[in-house]
């Protein structure tokens, strides 16, 4: 399983997948948004997304668990 | 020993001593060492040495004590690379690598030896730190251990000094690695800790495995105290040569100028930028396109990844890269990324290396976290590095450089020897987003209207881009070229090599008083 964490303080820009997609190490999963830029987050490792905390526009702390990963 | 005239009863006995000390600690310990993936000390030197050739100094040291082969170091000159260079070498088959007192008196003298000869120093650690039977011996006195991290902060920039850490690096012994230049670190084997995890147990209360409080891959990515992560001891040998390769023997000495390489194929500057200031890209993409294939010797790769400190080659010459990567969090500057740029512009300074400045920067991080942490005085502290730095210095704005970012990035009130922008640069003290919201939030707010609200916002943000226009800035004379992107690389190496010839003077003081 993988926590994909927020990089640093910002806001959730754009969700770039659903519960249940599969996806590849690599792939971005969701783009922040700090200090005006946009800051995609990549999976660690290839598996199934099993959970998304938080909406887009959301305000999160730096290492908050956004996205996580069944491998 | 051939010549039947030699073999005398004298030379057999020293034969004898010598091929026992050479064997180094007992069976056991060296079939621990194939247990853990570890070569045998001397086979370290031969790899590490060209043609595996090396003079040895106090091989014979405590050989009256059968059990302590050169007393659990080897101290050895020899070449790397075609240049001479001293070395130290812990045998954990003796002692686990232990010092006793003529350990620490092998170390002091070949620290001595680089001195006088003025050439690079190379720390081969494995070691389980001091003997604490023998501490009166070897820790407190004037050429005690204590005695090592003294010289070494006095060579610290005089000559190149490099650890290649194999095993522990234990509690005092830690220091060795962190005053020198670059720590080359084994995975798996490689640690460095001031208290073992038994310790940490036993006086804090803490339960943790030794991989996760002082593992290779811990301090290469979270403590920043390895530099260069590897998979094995070859690796870590063939780096550390590769390392040497960048450098002169000592400051003063001539840089070691290649024959000039190709840029790797690849996509176009024009292709890998994006307009959008906002966006991210790959900085280590435009890199490639900048500098000779196969160039690249990283620092603290996975450490602040944000930012990027890389040795590289143009045509053939060193340089020192510091480049914003917009691809890791925003390319943002924290405390860890003045950490990091801070002591690579100090090495490539001592070493008369030139520094290229690659910025695309929103600033420093803000907010409560990094407040606390102080980023002011971490940020305060990479800017006195790069100001006080008297090699030349390049600055290539390739996006945008916002507020202190430019500052920290070499900008133009920091005497780069050149700004260039590309026409891709923005500088500002903000970006537009940023910088209409800060001067018009007010009448933002006081607009009731939508349509009228973004409307006001767009004509002010374009108002503001044009005030920081990249012509207007050169015609102001702030920044003095602007490149093509596919031009850099030319332009670069043209430059690189005028500056050649640089020499700053500063007024005379001892030295700055460091922000941290």
């Amino acid at each position: 399983m993988q926590e994909v964490k927020a990089a640093m303080a910002g806001t959730i820009f754009q969700i770039e997948v659903k519960v249940g997609d599969s996806v590849t190490k690599g792939q971005t999963v969701i783009i922040l948004e700090s200090m005006k830029m946009e800051i995609p987050l990549e999976a660690e490792t290839d598996g199934t997304i099993t959970a998304i905390h938080g909406n887009e526009g959301d305000f999160v702390n730096e290492d908050d668990v956004l996205v996580t990963i069944q491998s | 020993m051939t010549n039947d005239s030699t073999k005398t009863a004298y030379n057999e006995k020293l034969e004898e001593i010598s091929a026992r000390i050479s064997a180094g600690g007992g069976e056991k310990y060296h079939q621990k060492l194939e247990e853990q993936n570890k070569l045998f000390v001397r086979e370290r030197l031969s790899l590490l040495f060209d043609e595996g050739k090396y003079a040895e100094d106090g091989k014979f040291a405590n050989c009256e004590a059968k059990d302590l082969p050169a007393d659990g170091v080897v101290t050895a000159t020899g070449k790397i690379n075609g240049q001479t260079v001293c070395v130290m070498a812990n045998d954990s088959t003796v002692k686990a690598g232990s010092w006793g007192a003529r350990t620490v008196e092998k170390i002091i003298r070949i620290q001595e030896t680089a001195e006088k000869l003025r050439v690079p120093l190379l720390y081969l650690v494995d070691s389980a730190g001091a003997r604490i039977t023998d501490q009166l011996d070897m820790f407190p006195n004037r050429r005690g251990a204590g005695r090592i991290f003294h010289n070494q902060v006095r060579l610290s920039g005089m000559i190149p000094q490099v650890c290649i850490l194999f095993g522990p690096s234990a509690a005092g012994g830690a220091y060795i690695p962190a005053f020198c230049d670059i720590v080359i670190m084994v995975e798996g084997n490689a640690s460095m800790y001031l208290g073992s995890p038994r310790m940490a147990e036993k006086v804090i209360g803490e339960k943790v495995s030794l991989e996760e409080m002082g593992g290779a891959r811990m301090h290469c990515s979270v403590s920043g105290c390895g530099d260069v992560l590897v998979e094995s001891e070859k690796q870590a040998i063939t780096e550390a040569r590769r390392y040497l390769a960048y450098f002169p023997a000592n400051y003063e000495a001539d840089t070691r100028i290649t024959k000039p390489g190709t840029i790797k194929e690849g996509r176009s500057l024009e292709e890998i930028i994006p307009e959008n200031q906002n966006a991210p890209f790959d900085m280590y993409e435009a890199i490639d396109q900048l500098v000779d294939e196969n160039s690249l010797f990283e620092i603290k790769k996975l450490f602040a990844p944000e930012v990027i400190t890389t040795l590289s080659r143009i045509d053939g010459r060193p340089v020192g890269i510091i480049a914003n990567q917009p691809k890791v969090k925003g390319g943002v500057l924290f405390v860890d990324s003045a950490d990091k740029v801070t002591k690579f512009i100090t090495l490539c300074d001592a070493f008369s290396i030139p520094l290229l400045f690659l910025a695309d920067v929103p600033g420093f991080m803000i907010g409560t976290k990094v407040e606390r942490q102080g980023i002011i005085r971490h940020g305060a502290k990479l800017i006195m590095a790069m100001s006080s730095a008297t090699v030349p210095k390049i600055s290539v704005i390739v996006r945008k450089a916002y507020g202190a970012g430019l500052y920290a990035m070499a900008g133009p009130a920091f005497e780069p020897d050149v700004c260039i922008a590309l026409p891709t640069a923005q500088i500002a003290v903000m970006g537009p987003e940023a910088a209409v919201n800060a001067v018009y939030s007010n009448k933002i707010e006081a607009i009731d209207n939508t349509k009228e609200k973004i409307a006001f916002i767009k004509a002010k943000q374009q108002e503001y881009k044009e005030e920081i226009d990249i012509y207007k800035m050169a015609s102001e004379l702030i920044i003095d070229e602007i490149s093509a992107p596919s031009e850099l690389r030319n332009v670069l190496a043209e430059r690189l090599a005028y500056y050649e010839t640089k020499e700053i003077v500063r007024a005379p003081r001892k030295h700055p008083v460091y922000p941290v």
